[in-house]
């Protein structure tokens, strides 16, 4: 007896997997992106959709900063290569790698607590409530290296003003994005996730702290913070959060995330101070990245003309 | 088989391969790819070599009795030797490359600062050791003698691993697998001692210990 199996198909026409299950992405992320547009343009009055800014995405017309530093910029390649990012990995070069798919699109940073407009902004939203400015700053790790990078945002104080803190908000908590399917890291507890910070509201309402969405005029990679971060350059770059979902004003000082690990190491304010010494290891000196010799680290990370004043009365080696 | 007659021959090949690391790392200095921070890379580098050679150097004994390969010994002073010109790289590049020779600054890191107390004994301690290798330095000092002070290295390599510990920021995983491997190398000793001494049993390593040292 003769079966005939005619309706076998070829294996030249079975589309790959790969394929199929790209283009299931592409419908998901059409789907989402439709929705999200509609969200937004719901919300924003039924004006255009804002254009999607992803990581390497050219941030045109950065207006130039007087809180700049003339200083030698630390190399891109450096900047985006070694990073403390403990989501990812505790190894400083692994996050560049592990965060390349990170979905930072669509995004929202929902602001909420102890103020009169709590909102949930859409990030492509959120990054249009002021110019960008190009902010050349200092980094100083606590570990003792540091970086000179031009960052790309504009003051914390224009999204404070916006959503006005009640009377009641002392402190401000920002708190980092958690999915654990993205993060490898995660998996690892050496912290309490979501990774917290937080500062004093007049700290927050400073100047020089800023809400950053790029770096050397692009916007920022994964592995640095995207698709919005704080920068604060007077404090060790731990206090400055990263990929941050969710800003809440709080009247008593929230926990953060080193210091609740290690208290006696990493307190709330840590500040840049070379009088005050890690417990295990000398904050004197730093090593710039870049450079041979090391250098002496200065108070406040040299931003002290513009926040000494926030610490006086202040015992420092109290308040670390 | 007899491995020890061709000891001599594999000798040379095993030494260049324990020259590997540091090549690579000369390498990746000369080609520039040692990342943002070469100077943190190196230090690192020259660190771990040194605690991977001296958990390689105290394996052998464990190895040699385990499986019966009494010629392992004829490689333990090429990796104890090895273990302590990774840890005098590892020295200076904090010397010269992190504090510059401010001797003032080394001497209050070292009484000041737990990591580098215990980093700079576990370097001290292997100084008699290499000094003390040659054959003639057995000789002098007798089997005996020479044993006793070669335990040190015990020392070392405990304050090795705690250097390690104790300067990582949070993340304890590779100090503790370090400790873990420290630990059963240790913990084999001190479990044929004891056996020895309440089993009743002589013992007989011991015995034969320095002139196989030799």
């Amino acid at each position: 007896m003769l079966i005939k199996k005619s309706n076998d198909i070829p294996s030249s026409e079975i589309t790959p997997k790969s394929v199929y299950l790209n283009r299931r992405r592409f419908i998901t992320g059409a789907v989402a992106l439709g929705a999200s547009a509609l969200a937004v343009r719901e919300l924003s009055g039924l004006l255009p959709p804002p254009p999607v800014v992803y990581a390497g995405v050219k941030l045109p017309g950065l207006v130039k900063s007087p809180l700049s530093t003339s200083e030698t910029q630390t190399p891109f390649k450096d900047v985006t290569n070694y990073n403390n990012y403990f989501e990812f990995s505790t190894d400083k070069y692994e996050p560049a790698h592990l965060a390349v798919n990170f979905r930072t699109r669509p995004w929202t940073v929902k602001v909420e607590g102890e103020v009169l407009k709590p909102k949930v902004y859409d990030v492509d939203q959120l990054m249009k409530m002021a110019a960008l400015e190009e902010r050349i700053y200092r980094h100083r790790c606590v570990e003792g290296w540091s970086i000179v990078v031009p960052w790309a945002g504009f003051p914390l104080s224009v999204l404070i003003n916006q959503v006005q803190p009640t009377s009641k908000a002392k402190y401000v908590q920002f708190l980092t994005a958690l999915d654990s399917n993205q993060m490898p890291g995660l998996r690892y507890g050496g912290l309490d996730w979501p990774y917290s910070e937080g500062l004093r509201l007049d700290e927050a309402m400073n100047p020089l702290a800023l809400l950053c969405f790029g770096l050397y005029g692009e916007a920022l990679p994964n592995q640095n913070g995207a698709p919005v971060r704080v920068i604060l350059p007077w404090k060790y770059g731990f206090k400055s959060g990263k990929s941050i979902v969710k800003i809440r004003f709080v009247e008593h000082q929230p926990p953060t995330a080193w210091s609740t690990a290690t208290p006696s190491e990493y307190g709330f304010y840590s500040n840049v101070n070379p009088e005050v010494d890690h417990p295990r290891w000398s904050q004197a000196t730093e090593r710039r990245l870049g450079e041979y010799m090391k250098r002496k680290t200065l108070m406040f990370n040299g931003y002290g003309d513009q926040v000494a004043h926030l610490y006086t009365g202040m015992d420092l080696r109290k308040n670390y | 088989m007899n491995f020890d007659r061709y000891v001599r021959w594999i000798k040379p090949f095993v030494f260049l391969l324990c020259l590997a690391p540091m090549g690579r790392l000369g390498w990746k200095a000369w080609n520039h790819v040692l990342g943002a921070n070469p100077i943190q890379e190196i230090t690192f580098s020259t660190g771990t070599w040194t605690l991977v050679f001296l958990c390689i150097t105290l394996s052998v004994t464990p190895l040699r009795q385990i499986l019966h390969q009494p010629w392992l010994i004829r490689f333990r002073r090429m990796f104890g030797l090895f273990a302590f010109f990774h840890a005098c790289l590892h020295f200076t590049t904090y010397l010269w490359l992190d504090k510059f020779f401010d001797v003032h600054e080394i001497v209050k890191d070292v009484y000041k600062r737990p990591f580098i107390t215990a980093g700079f004994t576990a370097f001290v301690a292997l100084i008699p050791l290499a000094c003390t290798s040659t054959k003639g330095m057995i000789r002098r000092l007798g089997g005996k003698r020479w044993q006793m002070l070669h335990r040190l290295v015990y020392v070392s390599a405990t304050a090795g691993v705690v250097h390690y510990y104790w300067l990582v920021k949070s993340d304890v995983r590779v100090p503790v697998r370090y400790g873990v491997i420290v630990a059963l190398l240790l913990g084999y000793r001190l479990l044929k001692t004891l056996l020895s001494r309440w089993g009743g049993t002589p013992d007989v390593e011991r015995e034969a210990r320095p002139s196989a040292a030799l």
